[in-house]
Formats: structure tokens, sequence, C-alpha cells
């Protein structure tokens, strides 16, 4: 049906689109800024959002770093904000716990999924495929405000005096299921998981928006050989979420059956507080193999538009085509595919069968051979390219070097015989921090640089984006290269404190260089708040193309309205990194220019298909 | 008021910051930086590019050389030799192509940036190269996949039948071992006999469970090999003895084994590391609650005769708790005489210490 709308927009040229947008313009207020339909206002929406979580979440991973590297610290002075929560200037090992689980949930969920996907793929996918809007633009609202809602809760919830929910951000039961065994699995868990469950609403009606609008609302000569690559990975990550997410929410059900109407999917034979419960015959490795057939793929919702917003702006800043186009879609087919049958490497030494193991172990390291490709040809881009350094082109370098770094490290923790040692220690911690969260966070920061004229209308300051990019890529390997080496040392994460151990008791120095390392790089981000709040007013008006780039966004006006394009969506040609093509005069071919405007540069087998 | 004065600081410095951003962004557009394509930022960051790869590089030599000493502990175990071989070998495959791929990263930028009279080499792809590079990652991981699968499977293949059977079990937040006495037999236990005496929840109708002994530190053989029963009985544990490259999950309500062989008693590390207060330790490495970091339990490795001999130097559960024993299970309680004896007299002879002094190592 949508698609027959933008037929008749096609047909109807100039007049009817001005009504449409004169239409948009009576508005009221509230119906264009809160409750928006329009696209580009609910990815800006999600982007404030997720930048609002990230501080949280930095803020929460502040004070448990405080903890590891000043284990004797006075704390005093973090009363008057944590209250009960420090004792005789002592952080709480609960609520340490209770910080080290809400770090990872919001980073893992409201930042790099939401502000993320949320963001690019809502604010991208009608601008680059060339459609006004959305397939369904109520359903996108719905999305975010479902998102809203769940973030009002995990908020919430951070408040409340038996604190937010504190087993992990992996939330295995039994720890999760029995408010006995920590005072966070009480109601603080309650609200984690309907957060979640409305988060997972959210991130599906978000993912089958994006499915549908990426099928059906292509324009005309917008074939899939010719999406651009951030289009294809945003296309991939949604179908994954819509295969995985509601496998989360099985388990998140399943989990509350038994927390509150004394089912036992979960828990067996179970001593605590001082009574044997009733519950029998569950099994706790079933929670987790549903949370990881999740978890696993996630970790690709996460990573995969970000390799994507990177493809796109290392090719538009080389001047030079993406190397490997086809490999690139085949090797993110082949990740996506992967994503779902390596889940269990999760849990290599959780008393699963060790046959099991084995097939993990091998279907995990065939995963590195599709890695291994994206990052050779992000390389073999760069070569001979004509390179321009902006904020964005930074970051995107940035994260392929940290797409390589942690994924090397991905191979020895992939091989389950050296996993034993290494699995729940630092190593883990170094891994993915570095491959997902670091390299995630800055396909985020470089979507953010590169898209803000077309989002905003203005620029950025470059020279606070060099700054913001050189002490953060600086900063990112000091907390985490570190890291590793406590992990190889045998340090095990989430531990409140290491000095009970005589294995344990080296490394304090290295604790606290990582902390201050890390204090110093949540610092930094402020010079990207304050640019980003700054330019949204006072920046510098944008040109209409200001990055030179191919794709069709920046064929709308600086300001784009409701509807993306006020005359006719533009007819697409080609595909979308004709840089620095031979026999042209300038370095790029947009996609909307026709071969036959283009003779000088044309290939052989370059001819406009009949219309 | 110092709380006051350092806001007003920090109110200050920012203030002060973005009056010289807004300077420079003013000089900048008096300049005329912003009608060029590239400025000077654009030679400065590319030379960055090449300065932070060569000072890492440096970094990651110097902090390797000082952090290395710490790095997988030595290793006290037969299959923990191969697995840190393995780890080396992979790691240096890894630092090989970590070093490789990001100087090219770092070189590039620098080799190739901007300048207004080159245009870009328009290089869409090469089948030959991405076929090189497909195959040879391809071809490393597949050897990676064959030693590991081949370890993995000697590591958890079933225990030989002669192993020494040890029940290790974690509560929060601690753990507990209980040995199978002179029968080599574990006594049946269920969830529901658990109480404040009997933590084991050990089934004392099962005459299995009447030499059953709790001591206060696992102690294990050199040389022989050892299997434990893991299992949890409120939240899931897991077992980590870091110098024996053992883990594994305890949880509740489903069993879970790891058999290994040490190679090194208490004293050989002692004399190895130069440390004579070394101990071999058994910490939680799944997150279980507010005292996760503190499930320490000392492992002491014996030469197999002093093994031996501490294990005939322990009191039985059922001894030590004749009471509670003889009312759980007054059918069975004819065993418990016989049994209190022979453990009386045998640590009357050797002397050795009482159950509650267990605590001094045995392997001197």
């Amino acid at each position: 049906m949508s698609s027959s709308d933008i037929h008749i927009q096609d047909h109807h040229a100039h007049s009817h689109d001005h009504d449409h947008d004169h239409e948009h313009h009576e508005l009221p207020w509230i119906r264009q800024y809160i409750f928006s339909e329009d696209h580009k206002i609910i990815a800006k929406q999600y982007l404030i959002s997720g930048i609002l979580w990230a501080i949280l979440g930095g803020l929460f991973s502040l004070i448990f770093r405080i903890q590891l590297g000043f284990p004797n610290a006075d704390l005093s002075w973090m009363k008057p904000v944590l209250g009960e929560w420090i004792q005789n200037g002592k952080l709480d090992p609960e609520f340490y716990l209770a910080m080290v689980t809400m770090h990872g949930t919001i980073m893992v969920f409201f930042v790099l999924t939401a502000g993320l996907s949320g963001t690019f793929s809502n604010f991208l996918i009608p601008l680059q495929i060339g459609a006004r809007d959305m397939a369904s633009g109520f359903l996108n609202m719905l999305s975010f405000w479902f998102f809203f809602l769940s973030s009002v809760v995990m908020f919430t919830s951070i408040f409340i005096s038996t604190g937010p929910a504190s087993g992990g951000w992996v939330i295995y039961p039994p720890l999760s299921a029995l408010p006995q065994a920590m005072s966070g699995s009480g109601l603080g868990m309650t609200l984690w998981l309907s957060s979640m469950a409305l988060f997972i609403v959210s991130s599906l009606l978000g993912s089958l928006n994006y499915i549908t609008t990426i099928i059906n609302l292509r324009t005309k000569g917008m074939t899939f050989d010719r999406l651009p690559l951030t289009i294809w990975a945003f296309f991939i990550t949604a179908i994954i979420g819509v295969l995985s997410f509601p496998v989360l929410f099985s388990a998140a059900l399943l989990l509350v059956f038994d927390r509150s109407f004394g089912t036992s999917f979960f828990l067996s034979e179970i001593y605590i507080g001082g009574e044997a419960l009733s519950n029998q015959g569950g099994s706790a490795i079933l929670f987790q193999h549903l949370f990881w057939f999740l978890g696993h793929p996630e970790v690709y919702i996460v990573l995969l538009p970000a390799l994507g917003i990177t493809s796109e702006i290392v090719a538009t800043n080389s001047r030079k085509p993406i190397f490997g186009y086809k490999a690139m879609i085949g090797s993110i087919l082949a990740i996506a595919f992967l994503s779902f049958i390596v889940w269990a490497h999760h849990m290599f030494i959780t008393g699963m069968n060790p046959f099991l193991g084995s097939i993990f172990m091998f279907l995990t390291l065939i995963i590195a051979v599709p890695s291994a490709v994206k990052a050779f040809n992000y390389i073999a881009t760069l070569w001979k390219g004509n390179i321009v350094f902006t904020p964005a082109m930074l970051f995107s370098i940035g994260l392929v070097s940290f797409f390589i770094s942690g994924g090397l490290t991905g191979i020895i923790l992939g091989n389950s015989a050296i996993d034993i040692q290494l699995h729940d220690t630092y190593f883990v911690v170094a891994h993915f921090h570095i491959v997902m969260g670091s390299a995630s966070f800055f396909g985020m920061l470089a979507g953010v640089y590169h898209w803000f004229p077309k989002m905003f209308g203005r620029m950025m300051d470059e020279r606070l984006g060099y700054i913001h990019f050189w002490l953060t890529f600086i900063g990112v390997y000091v907390v985490f290269f570190p890291m590793h080496y406590i992990g190889i040392a045998g340090f095990p994460r989430r531990y409140y404190s290491w000095t009970g151990f005589d294995a344990f008791n080296s490394f304090a120095d290295l604790n606290q260089l990582i902390s201050i390392a890390a204090i110093l790089v949540f610092i930094s981000q402020f010079i990207f708040i304050f640019n980003f709040f700054y330019s949204i007013f006072k920046g510098r008006v944008s040109s209409m193309n200001p990055w030179r780039s191919t794709t069709l966004e920046w064929t709308t006006p600086v300001n784009p309205g409701h509807g993306n394009w006020p005359g006719d969506i533009p007819h697409v040609y080609r595909w979308p990194y004709d840089y620095s093509k031979p026999g042209h005069n300038e370095d790029f071919i947009p996609q909307n220019v026709p071969f036959s405007q283009t003779p000088h540069s044309n290939f052989p087998h370059e001819k406009d298909s009949q219309e | 008021m110092t709380t006051i004065y350092i806001i007003a600081a920090i109110v200050l410095i920012v203030a002060i910051l973005v009056v010289i951003f807004r300077l420079q962004v003013l000089s900048a557009v008096l300049k005329g930086r912003y009608e060029k394509r590239v400025g000077i930022g654009n030679d400065i960051n590319a030379l960055l590019f090449v300065i932070v790869f060569v000072v890492g590089v440096g970094a990651f030599y110097y902090s390797y050389q000082a952090a290395s000493e710490f790095f997988l502990p030595e290793s006290a175990s037969v299959h923990g030799v191969k697995t840190d071989q393995l780890f080396w070998v992979t790691m240096s495959i890894l630092v090989a192509a970590f070093l490789v791929t990001n100087a090219l990263l770092y070189v590039f930028p620098f080799l190739y940036k901007y300048k207004e009279e080159r245009k870009a080499y328009f290089y869409p792809d090469n089948h030959k190269l991405e076929m090189i590079w497909t195959i040879i990652p391809a071809v490393v991981m597949a050897g990676l996949v064959v030693f590991g699968y081949k370890e993995w499977t000697e590591i958890t293949s079933p225990a030989p039948k002669d192993a020494e059977v040890i029940e290790i079990m974690g509560k929060q937040f601690a753990w507990q071992v209980r040995y199978p006495g002179k029968d080599n037999v574990l006594g049946n236990y269920n969830y529901r006999n658990i109480d404040a005496v009997n933590e084991f929840g050990i089934d004392m109708n099962d005459s299995a469970s009447y030499d059953d002994f709790i001591p206060r530190e696992l102690h294990i053989p050199k040389g022989k090999d050892v299997l434990l029963n893991i299992r949890a009985r409120d939240v899931i544990h897991s077992v980590f003895l870091p110098h024996f490259r053992v883990k594994m999950d305890a949880v509740p309500g489903m069993p879970t084994h790891f058999w290994f062989r040490p190679t090194k008693s208490t004293a050989d590390m002692r004399e190895e590391t130069g440390n004579p207060k070394f101990n071999y330790e058994l910490a939680c490495t799944e997150v279980c609650g507010r005292g996760h970091y503190a499930m320490r339990f000392v492992v002491v490795v014996d030469e197999p005769a002093d093994y031996e001999k501490w294990k005939a130097s322990q009191e039985t559960f059922a001894s030590l708790n004749r009471d509670y024993a003889a009312e759980k299970a007054p059918k069975l309680v004819g065993l418990l005489p016989a049994k209190k004896v022979e453990v009386t007299a045998t640590a009357d002879s050797t002397a050795a210490a009482p159950v509650d002094t267990t605590a001094v190592p045995a392997s001197h």
C-alpha cells in the first residue's frame, strides 16, 4: 500500500507535494516535534536519548572504575549523590554490581542498539533509498515512544531503595530470579524485565518498519545492488533483530513466571535463605541458551550499523569506491547468518555438553573469515586514496582499528581450550569493549559528525572534532589494552576487589592507570557534547553536499521538510561509490546522475536502462 | 563552601574554553579556512596517525615487558601446559596480524592524505586479492580449530576410573568440599536435607555417607588424576583454579565435572616462585552476589604419601555430628561407632593434627 502512495506522489509532481508540505506545516507543535511521525525527527529523538543514556552509562562506569582503581580511597564525597550506598566511606558491594549491571544494560541496549540503530536506520533509510518516509510513520513513532517508556522504567529503577538489577547485564537466574540472593533481584529486577519487554516491543516495531521500507519504498533504479552499504547493514541488522529479540522476550517472560508465579523453568534444587525451595526440574542453562541466542546476534546488531556507516564514510573521504562492494555485502550476510549459530561460545564452561563446545568453537572461528575480509577491504579502500580527514573519517579509521584489535582477541576466546582459563576474566572485558563497545561507539560518533549537516543544516566544528577524536582514540586504547594483561594474569570480572587473593594481588598500578584514563575519556566526551548542542544552534550553515558525497540524502535541501524532497523523488542510475571515476572532471558522481550525462567516464557495460 | 569554589572554578574554566573556541572559529573564518577543501588540519591528522602508531607500538612493547611477569601464572597441571602453549602460539599469530594490519591502517592515511592535484585511484575490486585474503585467514583458523579441538576433547574426556573424586559445592559466599572417605564413594545428597549442620544435604540414610569428610581446605595429590564433582546450592558459581587452568560453573540442580592432574605440590611452587607463603587458591568467576569477590578457598597439593596421611587424619562428618546422624538415620546409626573408633584410632596412631587445625598445610 505504501509503495502505491509513492507512485501517486511521483505522478502528481509538484502541486501535490506543495499541498503535502503545506499540510504538515499546519501540524500542531506537539505533533511536529514530540509525537512526530517524521523519520528525521524520530531519529533525532533517538539520538538525543542515546546521548543522555551514554552520559549516564559512562558515569556509572566511573563509579566502579574509581572503586577498582582506588580500592582504599575514602568515597564519602559521593555520599550526597549515592546516599546509603556509601557506608563508612566505602561503596556497597551490591551497589558496585548494580553499577556494573546498569552500565552494561544501558550501553548495550539503550545507547548502542537504540541510540545507534534507532538514530541512523531512521534517519538514513528513507533518505538514502529515496523514500518520503518510513513505510509506517505511526509505527515508527510508536517505536520511539515504547523506547521512551522503557527508558523511564529503567531510569526509575536506579532510584529505588533496594537498588536496580545487579546480577550482571546477562541476568542469569537463579541469581536474578531470587530476591533472597541479592537485593537488586527484587523490585529492581522486576523493573529491568518490564523495561526490557517494552524495549523489545520498540525494537521489533522499528525493525519491521526498516525491513518493509527497504524492500518496498526504494526509488526507481535503486536496485539492491545499488544500495549504499549503510542500508545493507541496517537491513540485515533489522532482520537479525526481528529473529533474535523475540527469543530474549521469551527468556524474560519465562523468568517473570519463575519470579512471580512459582514456575520452575530455570530453577531447580535450590536452598537459599535458610529454606529449600520447592522448584525442581528447571534448567539454569536453558536461560543462558535463550539469552545468548539474542545476546550474540546482539553483538552484530550494534556492530553492523557501525560498520555500514564506516563503509560509507571511508569511501566518501578516501574519494574512492569502497573496495569489494559485493564482498562487503557478502560478508555482512555471512556474519549475520553465522551470528545465529555461535551463541554457545559464551557457555563453553557452563557444564554444557563438551561436544557442543567443539561445534561452537568451529563455527565461531569461521566468523573470523568474513570479518577479516571486511577489515582488509577497509584498508584497501584507503590505499591510493585522496584522504580528507573529517572528524567522521577519523572516527571511522579508529573503528577499523578497534575492529581489528578486538576481533583478533576473539580468536583466542573462541577457542574453547584456551577459553577455560580466560573465560570471565578481564581478557573478555578487554575483548568486547574494544570490538563491540568502542568500535560501535566510534561508528555512532562518526555517523553523527558525518550526517550532522543533514540533520540540523549546520556544521559541527571540526577542530573540536579532531581533539575529541585523538583524546578518545588514545584514551580507549589506554583503558582497554592493559585489561588484556590483567585478564591474562587471571583477574576475574565483576570483582569488587581483588586484594583478598594472592593470585590477583598484582597490577594495582595498572588498574589505577585504567581508571584515570577512563575518567579522562569520559570528560573528553563533553567536548563532543558541547560541539553537538552548540552547533545545532550556532554552527556554520552547511551547504547542500558538504562532503561531496554520492548518495541520495545529499540531493535534498539543506533542511529537508517532511517528505524529504520538495519535488519528485530523484531516480537512481548508478551504484553509490562512483568516486574519482577516471574520465570525469569531478571526483564524485552522485547516484542520481544518468550515464547519459557522463559519457567520458562510463565503462562499456554502463548504460542507462530503457525507461 | 569548598563545593561552591569548585563549582565556580569549573564554570570559569568552561567559560574560558568557550571564549577560546569562539576566537578560533572567528579567526578561521577570517583566514578563509572554510573556503578551502582541506586545511592544515589534514596534514596534522595524517602525521598524527603515524606518530600514534609508532608511540603506541613502543608503549605496547614497554608495557608488555613490565607486565609479562604476571601473565598466565605458572601452570601446575598437565593440560594447563598444553593450553598455555596453544595460547602463546595463537597470540603470536595474532600479534603479527595486529601489527601488520594496524601498520597499514595508520600508514595509508599518512601516505594518501588529500592533495589538490591528485585523483584517487579508482579501484573497486580485485577478485584475486580478495580470494587471497579470504583463504589465508580461513586456513589459519582451520589450523587453530584443529589444535583447539584436540586439546578440548582431551580435557573434557571422561575422567580416568581411578581418579580421586572430590565434591565441591558453591554457596553464597563460600566453597565447601567433601571427600568420599575410605569407601571412595560419596554418599547421596538431597538439597532438601540441607540445614545449618548438614550444609551439603548429605543423605544420612545412605551408608556411603558415613565415612565422608568435609575439610576446610581442598587437598589434592600431586601426579594423580583428580575429578571434581561440582555443584551449587543457591545460585550459579564457578570454580576457578587459576594455576591449574581449571574453570567450570557450579550450577544448582545440574552437577558438573572437571578432571585434571596437578603436577606441582604447594611446596614445589613455593620453591619455584621463591615465595614461602605461596598458596594455590580457588576463586569464583560467575557473579553470585554481594560476596562474589570474597569466595577464596585454599588449595593444597600434597605429595601422594602426604595426601594419604592427610586423608586418614580427617574426622568424618558423621562422627563429628553423632547426634545429628543418629537423629536423621536411627536405623543406620549402628555404622557410626565402628567408624568413630576407627577414625580416632588412626588419628591417634599418626599423631596428626586434630580436625580443627588442618588449615596448616600438611605438605611438610
